[in-house]
């Protein structure tokens, strides 16, 4: 057999320091994470030194902001090296390690401003709201350092072409460049924010800000966000997946055409979260929640394709039967069975956010605690487990080690006692959500309102899935670090599925990125364009910065 | 490009779906008129105290069971605090904030609206059933979001 190509030592240390990060950030916040369901289960009432809301925001950012986004850049360069001969462009390497140092240094401020209670604004800082400069400085590298990191990818992308005229671009390098290109448009959205509008209040430059425009503009990035969380776990779904159970991916051209179609509907829908605020028109809503609506077909598409791969290596194992396939694909492999749940969370995921997008249903479900059940199944579930099976694998290959039967089998043990976990804290979240029990609220029963009183049991079961999935988060870091440092010496492969024969060529088009940008740009002005210019150009009131906390 | 059979069944499938929710969504927001909140009236947040009706903040009949509820949200609580309505009463609140964004949501009713500084927002809601309605605030406003309530009695 071949040797396979893997990811040189360069790439792999850059792509581990990136992971590194990424798995400390989330230990640490997954002690926030269990305090706060025993704060909201009143087993523990937090001390004045160290509030709720405090550790709430540390929560947000160092889940929802650094862990993601720094896994995310760490597994994507190493995919770009995998597949595009070994190593990065010299140019991309140190793009990315300028961007790492860039989002290391926003992180550890925005971390220091929130321990010093200077920031405790949680990870939408919605004004006026006013936390300190500092921490909306460290966002704003944060996001800037991943801008570089892009342009990173996007050197090594350009020079693989370049180098091999004609040919279809490796498909993990295509997705991976999709995914940046998303994140690079999303976050126009929030650094205008931060640079016209945040900085200079917080300040002290100018004394009033447009707080409608502060909170679309933010939503502009807030919404794109999810998918620029997604789409990693579907490069591995797509793309890894059908490698580790023994197939091939089941069409190329429709993979590409996937992720062109998150980077030209993704942004222009963000109104869906403004739903129940005033000073935005009914249409403008409508136009959003229409085309949030578009977007489910994607994920439709994508639902068969990874069934289709399902099934066809069942078959080709000699399965027969509807569903005799399934009992030939590798449970007893950590790498799969914790991807395999991962997709599976993302069924009632999915469903959720339809019923939140949707214009009438949202009343009921309007920052309720609903919603954070909901995005624990979709970022904290769907995408965290698909985090967590590719760690098994990409950080042995990153570090030359092996993934041990005890380890794997840990690694499985961590994917059930997540699930379980989620079962307890996403389930009563979501159902405490449908009685109105409010989102990002401390323990309290509201000086014993019978309503308030009556959610208690619910407040329990959350505790009770918090605390399970503490557990989990503790062994996941500890087999992170085992696997980085410990593990036995030996080979690990990056698995790449290859394509199916029968699968036709892919259209070029669908590699025209000057298209498909100044495409989403149009869309985004469409859906943007109009509504900002007013926003700007009849503001209501501007509003003094203040601090509640 | 090649599409798989199945795979074209599954698109009409979803296609249709998706179709059917958009229709779904124009019928209730337009022939139904269930639009979001979404008007766009202005108040100067430092002077709320001082603009008519939210000097008063408070009930006002303004029919036949029906009443208009103009309130005022700040760290961390509404005025007033406390109001009363006969059953069957047909309620329009109007709310606006005089500091920081806050909530303001009834549980058990399709009540929930955002309190932004320098816009009011509005909703109407019939309530039938006698009893003590919760209002409470679901947007992080500040060290005391948790307490910041207030009561609606239907008699
Ligand atoms: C140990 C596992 C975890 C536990 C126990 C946990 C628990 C919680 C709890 C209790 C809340 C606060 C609810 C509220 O007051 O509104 C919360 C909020 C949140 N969680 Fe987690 N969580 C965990 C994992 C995750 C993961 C893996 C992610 C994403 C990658 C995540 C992202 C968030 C975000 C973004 C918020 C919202 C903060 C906000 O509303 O400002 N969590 N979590
Ligand atoms: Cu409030
Ligand atoms: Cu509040």
């Amino acid at each position: 057999m071949a040797t396979e190509t893997r990811v040189d030592r360069k790439t792999s240390k850059l792509s581990l320091a990136y992971i590194l990060v990424a798995f400390t950030a989330f230990g640490l916040a997954a002690i926030c994470g269990v305090l706060q369901g025993m704060d909201r289960g009143g087993a523990v009432t937090m001390p004045t030194w160290l509030g709720y809301y405090q550790i709430l925001t540390a929560h947000g950012v160092l889940m929802g902001l650094v862990f993601t986004t720094f896994f995310i850049v760490g597994f994507l360069f190493a995919g770009i090296a995998r597949t595009t001969g070994g190593s990065l462009t010299p140019a991309g390497a140190r793009m990315g390690w300028i961007g790492y140092w860039l989002m290391v240094i926003g992180t550890a401020m925005d971390v220091v401003t929130i321990l010093t209670n200077n920031a405790t604004v949680l990870y939408t800082f919605y004004a006026p709201m006013k936390a300190s400069p500092y921490f909306y400085i460290g966002a704003t590298l944060l996001i800037v350092g991943s801008w570089v990191a892009g342009w990173g990818m996007f050197h090594c992308f350009q020079t693989w072409r370049k180098n091999n005229p004609g040919q279809r671009t490796p498909l993990i390098a295509f997705t991976a460049v999709a995914t940046m290109v998303l994140w690079q448009l999303a976050t126009l959205g929030v650094a205008a924010e931060a640079l016209l509008q945040l900085i200079p209040w917080s300040f002290g430059w100018v004394d009033k800000i447009n707080v409608v425009l502060s909170r679309t503009l933010f939503w502009f990035f807030g919404h794109p966000l999810v998918y620029f969380w997604l789409l990693p776990a579907y490069i591995c779904w797509y793309t890894i997946m059908p490698k580790i159970v023994g197939g091939k991916v089941f069409s190329d051209a429709i993979t590409r055409m996937v992720f062109v179609l998150f980077v030209l509907i993704s942004t222009p829908i963000g109104f869906h979260h403004q739903l129940m605020e005033p000073g935005i028109s009914e249409k403008w809503k409508f136009l959003h929640v229409g085309l949030t609506m578009a977007i489910a077909l994607p994920s439709m598409i994508t639902a068969f394709m990874l069934f289709a791969t399902f099934e066809s290596v069942g078959r080709a194992k000699g399965a027969s039967g509807l569903f005799g396939w399934f009992k030939k694909l590798p449970w007893g492999d950590a790498r799969f069975f914790s991807l395999f749940l991962a997709m599976l969370w993302f069924i009632p995921a999915g469903i959720g956010g339809i019923i939140n997008a949707s214009n009438q249903l949202n009343a009921v479900v309007h920052n309720t605690v609903w919603v954070t059940g909901h995005f624990h199944l979709t970022v904290g579930t769907a995408v965290a487990m698909t985090f967590f099976a590719i760690s098994y694998w990409l950080i042995p290959h990153l570090t030359g080690r092996k993934l041990t039967k005890t380890a794997n089998d840990i690694g499985k043990l961590q994917g059930v006692l997540w699930s379980i976990g989620m079962i307890f804290m996403s389930g009563s979240m979501h159902i405490l959500g449908l009685l109105g029990g409010p989102r990002r609220t401390a323990g309290t029963t509201y000086g014993d309102d019978p309503t308030a009183l009556s959610w208690m049991p619910l407040h329990k079961l959350t505790m009770i899935g918090g605390i399970i999935l503490f557990i989990a988060a503790v062994i996941q870091v500890s087999l992170v670090f085992y696997l980085a440092f410990k593990a036995p010496k030996g080979e690990e492969e990056f698995p790449v599925g290859e394509v199916a024969e029968e699968a036709q060529e892919t259209p070029r088009i669908l590699e025209r990125w000057k298209i498909w940008v100044t495409l989403a740009v149009v869309l985004i002005l469409i859906g943007y364009g109009i509504p900002i210019t007013d926003m700007i150009q009849n503001p209501p009131p501007g509003v003094e910065g203040i601090r509640t906390w | 490009m090649h599409i798989h059979r199945f795979e074209k069944i599954w698109l009409i499938i979803g296609g249709a779906i998706v179709v059917i929710f958009i229709v779904s969504l124009f019928i209730s927001t337009f022939a139904m008129g269930m639009q979001p909140p979404s008007i766009r009236e202005t108040i100067d947040p430092k002077v709320v105290d001082q603009t008519p009706p939210f000097d008063k903040p408070g009930l006002k009949q303004i029919g036949d069971k029906r009443y208009e509820a103009d309130m005022t949200a700040f760290v961390f609580g509404y005025g007033p605090a406390q109001m009363e309505v006969p059953a069957g009463s047909t309620v329009t609140f109007r709310v606006t904030s005089k500091d920081v964004v806050h909530g303001f949501e009834i549980p058990g009713t399709d009540v929930n609206l955002m309190a932004v500084p320098g816009l009011v927002n509005e909703a109407t809601q019939t309530f039938n059933k006698p009893g003590e309605y919760l209002i409470l605030c679901n947007e992080y406003c500040g060290a005391g979001h948790q307490l910041m309530s207030a009561k609606l009695i239907v008699k």
